[in-house]
């Protein structure tokens, strides 16, 4: 799959859920990109700004879209990457933030 | 200028890490750069635990300048840390 064809995919998929891509094109392509570069290497399409461990199962809970997206766009808006954001941030309704970081940390290896 | 002592932990794929490195960067600051979703083994293992001590959520980007430990791509924070 190349990366148009998964923004398509995504954005079609994500929206019916009520979840945009951030306004910052360059940033969702980017990270579009490095979702394509970790599904290469690891075989599954682990959080861009995670550190994986090359074991599906150990990563699981950051496999894009990750388990913390939802309780952050709650939260914050957008998800720790930014590649998502929540409706009222899309509208505007809100400002963006910093995300801190919710995976525990013994969930890295 | 003072020398600052500067260490950047990232990962190769975050762009938070990409927009620290190229803040550094641009703000010509020499700093050490380790991508640790490129190291293995007891190499990745102890960068891990030098993170942990730091920072204990081991998020990514981790900056350290000189003894000020930066977690994410605060660059408010960064600026401050180097003095400028």
């Amino acid at each position: 799959m190349n990366v148009q064809d998964l923004y398509q995919a995504l954005k079609k998929s994500q929206e019916a859920k009520g979840i945009y891509f951030n306004k910052d094109k360059d940033l969702v392509f980017e990270l579009l990109e490095a979702l394509l570069l970790n599904k290469n290497r690891y075989g599954y399409m682990a959080c861009p700004c995670r550190l994986a461990c090359n074991d599906r199962e150990k990563d699981r809970d950051i496999i894009c879209p990750c388990v913390y997206r939802e309780p952050d766009l709650k939260e914050y808006g957008a998800c720790f990457c930014g590649l998502y954001v929540s409706k009222a941030l899309h509208n505007n309704e809100i400002e963006s933030g910093y995300v801190p970081e919710r995976r525990p940390p013994e969930k890295i290896f | 200028m003072t020398r600052n002592n500067t260490t950047l932990y990232a990962l190769s794929t975050c762009s938070h890490c990409k927009s620290t490195k190229k803040l550094l960067s641009e703000c010509n600051v020499e700093f050490n750069y380790i991508e640790v979703d490129d190291l293995e083994g007891e190499e990745r293992k102890a960068i891990l635990e030098e993170i942990k001590a730091m920072n204990p959520r081991c998020s990514f980007p981790t900056i350290k300048i000189n003894d000020t430990v930066i977690i994410g791509f605060k660059e408010k924070e960064i600026k401050e840390a180097l003095g400028i």
